[in-house]
């Protein structure tokens, strides 16, 4: 399933844009934008997204190339992680009062 | 025009059919206040107002770039004109950030486009207003900017995600328009007489269009009613423009200026500020397309567009000849 906004009728392809904030974070998407191709693509967030130092680091990807899961199966898809609270540190009470556990 | 009584009639008579799965799982994630995303089922109403209402905002932002830009050349000194060039570029920012997220809704950039310089489309009836003084830079941020903000901040909480994250990154960048405006206002009236006039001429011609910012009065607002239901808006016209005129009071007094309307006061009473009726007709006149300026503002779009073509066309053809390039290195 391609990434929303993607459509073949556009004039110029969709980039999603990532950017860094600092040094030891990681990209976090900001948003998207038309370009004519990669570099483009990336002047053009670095005019639209970080005018007021908002990151170190840009990625773009063309949206087309986002697959994305599917948002009718998502109860499905996720279900395996349902139920199984033992995976939560919080599930263990009977440790509780004893030091550095 | 439908009016909120009507709406009730309708929601009524479409009760009777059970709502189907998808219609409650949107209902239930409206109900909890949480956020609907592109890929999620969404009534077909619902799609088709966000796509009205996020690409008009669009356009207002693109359009609005017009008025400001009349004074780039003229601005009094060099930091104003490079705070002024910040602050329009600002503008064509916001209009992508929500052209974007429209197009999360199905919606192509280009039928936008389209929509925008065929006069099909709106834009905010405020920027179809002639900015002739150097004060009108100030009136428009002080109080143009100040009701943007007013309407946006309550955005943010839009209950479509991709307006909403759009809507946090404008109100992030939309504040320091307001205060430049102020300061350009407040530096005018410690000026000389003439100065002065001409900042209090600039506040009387932009103070009733800024009020009329906010859309009709609440009973004769088509679409606010069935906005609010959905969580696309949180307040309404009426009780946003309450807030504004509130804000607006106090800060009137730190810049010496007055505001245009003399039944202008609180009432202690009902804790709301009395005014005069705004002029409803001069308002209806301008989204109709016949406001002061509204010609000039479209055709200028239009010319934008027509004659930036070559940029987009030598841009795709540098895009192919490099992808040419790199496929005959590979």
């Amino acid at each position: 399933m391609p990434t929303p906004g993607d459509s073949a009728a556009e004039v110029w392809p969709l980039w999603e844009v990532f950017i860094r904030a600092n040094r030891g974070l990681s990209h976090v998407h900001v948003g998207s934008l038309h370009a004519p191709d990669a570099a483009m693509a990336v002047r053009n967030a670095r005019d639209l997204y970080t005018r007021r130092g908002e990151g170190v680091s840009i990625w773009v990807v063309p949206a087309a190339m986002v697959t994305t899961s599917d948002p009718d199966a998502k109860g499905a898809f996720f279900e395996s992680s349902a139920g199984k609270n033992y995976r939560h540190a919080s599930y263990y009470t009977k440790s509780e009062g004893v030091k550095h556990l | 025009m439908t009016t909120p009584a009507d709406l009730t009639a309708v929601t009524a008579a479409a009760s009777v059919e059970p709502p189907s799965p998808e219609q409650e799982q949107f209902d239930a994630l409206i109900a909890a206040d949480s956020r609907i995303e592109p890929r999620d089922w969404m009534p077909d109403d619902y799609r088709r107002t966000l796509i009205r209402q996020m690409s008009q905002h669009a356009h207002s932002e693109i359009i609005g770039m017009q008025p400001e830009a009349n004074w780039i050349t003229r601005a009094p000194s060099l930091k104003r004109k490079a705070i002024l060039m910040a602050k329009v570029q600002d503008e064509a920012g916001h209009g992508l950030y929500l052209y974007s997220a429209t197009q999360t809704l199905g919606i192509t950039r280009d039928e936008m486009t389209e929509q925008l310089i065929s006069g099909k489309a709106r834009y905010s009836s405020i920027f179809n207003y002639p900015t002739p003084t150097w004060a009108d830079m100030g009136a428009i941020g002080w109080l143009v900017d100040g009701a943007a903000i007013c309407n946006q901040v309550p955005l943010c909480r839009c209950s479509f995600g991709p307006y909403g994250r759009a809507m946090v990154r404008i109100c992030k960048e939309e504040s320091f328009h307001q205060r430049q405006g102020f300061e350009i206002l407040l530096e005018m009236m410690h000026g000389t007489e003439a100065q002065q006039r001409m900042a209090q001429d600039a506040v009387n011609r932009w103070y009733w269009p800024s009020l009329m910012m906010f859309g009709p009065p609440d009973d004769d607002s088509p679409n606010s009613a069935r906005s609010m239901a959905w969580n696309i808006k949180r307040f309404s016209n009426d009780a946003l423009r309450q807030r504004f005129v509130s804000m607006l009071v106090p800060q009137a007094e730190v810049l010496g200026v007055t505001l245009p309307d003399p039944k202008l006061r609180f009432n202690d009473e009902t804790g709301l500020y009395e005014m005069s009726e705004i002029d409803w007709d001069e308002f209806h006149e301008v989204l109709a397309g016949r406001g002061p300026c509204n010609a000039q503002r479209l055709a200028r779009r239009r010319a934008a567009h027509e004659d930036g073509a070559w940029v987009r066309e030598a841009a795709a053809a540098y895009a192919r000849k490099q992808a040419a390039a790199a496929g005959e290195v590979a």
